[in-house]
């Protein structure tokens, strides 16, 4: 009998009935957005993956099974963790596409192993990611928080950086192969998942603020210097993992300043002020060409007033403009 | 309420600033750090917009989906529709993230278009500090070429 005073029975979630409009808006964005790796031809990048040399096949291999790492860890712990905090049930609803979503990412990698290597080199790279101290050490601190009974927010701090910046040392490569016109649908398929991320971490990091502001001051404090700390920490094993990766293609300083520049966009999902100055921070012209292609130039105001740009015809819902 | 304090004293006339910002607060985040005088769009569309009677550049988030749609949000598209207002309307600018690919900030592309007016940047999320004195050279700039500072009948350097 006491077992069955112990279960709770959820109630039956109403969308009609909303407590926070940014659920349904950030469920309709992923819903919309839903995307299998098979939407994308692979097996056109077969001739320029020929191209690559031995050691940047390697790199690229492990690149990627870092990528299905911590894509399995928001899969199957992040995520989930993430649940029986949500404050409303359509957050709840929210983190099951978001939890789903991380699957097909890590099954995408797969996908592009098995259009462009061989089953050796596959088996090779994911014993790599198994032994390599810097990826274990990352994957460790994000489970730790992770853990059942922690803090809830301190959780949606680890996840928030997990999907804002933890990725960004291995979504770099593909973006550099694109920029130089290598393995270009793979880079397609790889900016899919980079759009995923980025509303998985606006939305965790909507919901830390949400969290946060109902705290008392010394409470916030704590954890804005907890993020901090944590960002510090992580920090150090991504350089540590990107000079191992990157070391020997001569991109170590590059990789750098891209993760500087996303751990600012991950601080500001959280709420928080940027960490990085713009020195270093600045990404490389064709890093950003490759990952908003038409968008590099953003600055329009620059000299006279004839060189503002009129914007480029986008998909606009004509009825609700009335003139 | 929604009026952001500006700094004690400007060194030259701005347009008005008028921008919209989800409870997410990215945008008004980037707006605050401008230090310039500014009016905020109700997020409810219930609450009536902010009254707006001199030349203003429009500071507007992207929500577009992966196929362009919903890219401005309906309260900013209900501010357009007013002829006056649009009228006034001097440039535009997008905010958004790059990790949205060709549809980055898409919503200054949009209202740019759709009114005829220049985009003139673009930033992400709350904005980093080049950004905030890029964007602000540009608006000074600007505020000189549109002749603001003859108008006389808006307060120009100071605001209390």
């Amino acid at each position: 009998m006491k077992d069955m005073t112990d279960i709770r029975i959820p109630r039956a979630i109403n969308w009609n009935r909303l407590e926070d409009d940014k659920d349904l808006e950030v469920w309709n964005r992923l819903t919309v957005n839903f995307w299998l790796p098979e939407k994308v031809p692979l097996s056109n990048d077969i001739p320029s993956w020929a191209t690559l040399k031995d050691f940047e096949k390697t790199l690229t291999i492990r690149v990627f099974t870092g990528l299905t790492l911590l894509d399995t860890i928001q899969n199957t712990v992040g995520a989930p963790s993430l649940m029986p905090d949500a404050v409303t049930p359509h957050e709840e609803a929210v983190l099951t596409n978001v939890a789903f979503m991380e699957a097909v990412h890590a099954r995408s990698y797969s996908s592009i192993f098995s259009t462009l290597c061989s089953t050796k080199e596959v088996d090779e790279a994911f014993r790599w990611s198994e032994e390599n101290p810097h990826l274990q050490a990352k994957a460790r601190a994000i489970l730790e928080t992770y853990a059942p009974g922690n803090d809830p927010l301190k959780r949606k701090i680890a996840s928030v950086f997990l999907e804002s910046f933890l990725f960004y040392s291995g979504f770099y490569l593909p973006m550099y192969w694109s920029s130089r016109a290598k393995l270009t649908n793979t880079a397609d398929l790889i900016r899919l998942i980079i759009r995923d991320e980025a509303v998985h971490g606006y939305y965790i990091g909507y919901k830390f603020q949400r969290g946060m502001e109902k705290l008392p001051e010394a409470e916030q404090q704590a954890l804005k210097d907890y993020a901090y700390s944590l960002l510090f920490e992580l920090y150090e094993i991504e350089n540590q993992y990107t000079e191992e990766l990157y070391d020997e293609i001569g991109l170590t300083e590059d990789v750098k300043t891209f993760l500087h520049y996303n751990a600012n966009k991950a601080l500001q999902n959280l709420g928080f002020e940027a960490l990085f100055p713009p020195e270093v921070s600045e990404v490389n012209a064709a890093i950003l060409a490759a990952l908003s292609p038409d968008s590099e130039n953003h600055d329009f105001f620059s000299g006279s007033g004839s060189s503002y740009v009129i914007g480029k015809a986008v998909a606009t819902e004509d009825e609700d403009w009335d003139f | 309420m929604s009026d952001v304090c500006p700094e004690a004293s400007l060194p030259t006339c701005f347009p008005d600033i008028v921008y919209y910002s989800s409870t997410s607060e990215n945008t008004l985040r980037f707006v605050e750090r401008l230090g310039l005088p500014a009016k905020r769009i109700p997020i409810s569309p219930k609450v009536t917009g902010p009254v707006i009677d001199r030349p203003f550049v429009l500071i507007c988030p992207t929500y577009a989906d992966g196929e362009g749609r919903g890219a401005v949000p309906k309260q900013v598209i209900r501010l357009l529709n007013d002829p006056d207002t649009r009228a006034l309307l001097r440039g535009v600018i997008g905010s958004g993230n790059r990790n949205f690919g060709t549809l980055f900030a898409s919503a200054g592309d949009v209202i740019a278009r759709k009114c005829n007016v220049p985009l003139l940047y673009k930033f992400e999320l709350a904005g980093f500090d080049n950004d905030i004195a890029r964007v602000r050279a540009g608006l000074e700039q600007m505020g000189r070429n549109l002749g603001l500072a003859q108008m006389g009948d808006a307060p120009c350097s100071t605001m209390a």
